[in-house]
């Protein structure tokens, strides 16, 4: 990819540190899903690791687009966290009204 | 090199997910696992440049059949668990399997490395068909018989499905869900709104349009709204059936105004007025295709008066 090569040294490392940083969480929170022990913390450790590390992937990649793609992805981003986080709050009463029935 | 190692990595994670769904002891790890496998399929069709098929598959293959499947387990109740087969029950899928395998594999391997000669036609006749997309073109133009029989058959299956359809389980929906599917529900009009009309000279039309808009519909099912929405309503009935209907005389139009000019020939639009012709009969698919796929998932016998009293008795609970 040739695009890297259009951007100055400084924002190709911020976009560089984003991206590894959007990384990091995602692996934390697949990590945190394969190790947490009972439903509640897995899903707070994924819906809030995820968002932030999708927010951040997305904050890395604003570099190399315009103005109208950064504007999409920042929507995309909105869309994601707003689902996962009704999903996260939906799963998180299906255990307990399960928990409360057992 | 870096696309090599996502490709390899695609095709890995399909196949593993794949063999994890179908080997997995549980139905409704089963789902899920089919669902992330649905996601990765639009993936792939995205990645091998085809975006219509990667849009159909996104709305289909992971959210419509993830949704029926979940509400297929939902009503087995404690019924879920998977009966034990013994080798032999397992014999002869498994050696279907390998047959349709093996054929599968022998016409891959028979496809010619070069393109034929028919997508240099299309682009070479693009300008005739009345839009610029040329999926769209071979659609609902070059090949307009293939979409008229997939309406029939979706319209058959839905036939099909009401004989069987279940009694209605009335279930409490939560406030939190029913909140954020009716907040969905403008976004995916609109969004449903320009695929249809983007169908004309980018990817999208009449099936992706009416997949989502399907989708937003069964998510408001589930939470019991859209109660007009089921096969009673004469409406529902009607639009079902127009999809099909306006497809068959458009085609007649047509027919009857080429025969004027010259030998008639059966499913071609003439080139002047086939723009129109291929919007309408896109409009009134996706409502059809959308009141199809809606009620092949969410598809309820009618209420009878003993579920209407139970429904009743739970309001009053809840209340």
């Amino acid at each position: 990819m040739s695009v890297g090569g259009e951007l100055s040294v400084i924002s190709t490392l911020l976009s560089s540190a984003l991206l590894l940083t959007g990384l990091l969480f995602f692996i934390a929170g697949s990590v945190a899903m394969l190790r947490f022990p009972d439903s509640y913390s897995r899903l707070h450790a994924v819906t809030k690791a995820d968002s932030l590390g999708l927010g951040s992937i997305i904050a890395g990649l604003m570099f190399y687009c315009n103005w109208w793609q950064n504007l999409l992805m920042l929507l995309i981003w909105l869309l994601v966290l707003a689902s996962g986080t009704v999903s996260c709050q939906l799963l998180a009463r299906f255990c307990k009204t399960k928990q409360d029935q057992a | 090199m870096s696309l090599l190692l996502f490709d390899v990595l695609l095709c890995g994670l399909l196949l593993a997910l794949a063999l994890a769904s179908v080997l997995s002891r549980q139905l409704s790890h089963a789902v899920i696992l089919y669902i992330a496998f649905g996601l990765l399929m639009a993936l792939t069709w995205a990645r091998l440049a085809a975006p219509d098929l990667a849009l159909a598959e996104a709305a289909i293959g992971a959210g419509l059949t993830g949704a029926l499947c979940f509400t297929a387990l939902a009503r087995q109740g404690k019924l879920a668990a998977s009966p034990t087969l013994s080798w032999q029950q397992r014999c002869w899928p498994a050696l279907f399997v390998l047959v349709t395998l093996f054929g599968l594999l022998l016409l891959v391997l028979q496809l010619p490395a070069k393109p034929g000669p028919l997508p240099a036609l299309v682009m070479q006749q693009l300008a005739a068909s009345g839009v610029s997309h040329p999926v769209t073109a071979v659609l609902l133009n070059f090949r307009s018989w293939d979409t008229l029989l997939e309406l029939l058959v979706l319209l058959l299956a839905l036939l099909g499905t009401l004989q069987v359809a279940p009694a209605p389980v009335y279930q409490s929906s939560w406030v939190l869900s029913r909140s954020w599917s009716q907040l969905l529900a403008p976004l995916i009009i609109v969004l449903a709104g320009y695929l249809l009309w983007a169908g004309a000279h980018q990817p999208g039309g009449a099936f992706q349009a009416g997949a989502l808009l399907a989708a937003g519909a069964v998510v408001l099912k589930l939470n019991h709204q859209l109660n007009w929405l089921a096969w009673r309503n004469i409406w529902v009935r009607f639009f079902a059936i127009a999809g099909l209907t306006v497809f068959v005389a458009a085609v007649l139009t047509a027919w009857l105004l080429s025969g004027a000019l010259a030998e008639p020939v059966w499913l071609r639009w003439p080139p002047e007025l086939a723009k129109y012709i291929i919007l309408l009969i896109e409009i009134f698919a996706t409502l059809a295709i959308a009141i199809t796929l809606t009620l092949l998932v969410v598809a309820e016998q009618p209420a009878t008066p003993l579920s209407l009293a139970r429904q009743e008795d739970d309001e009053a609970a809840d209340g």
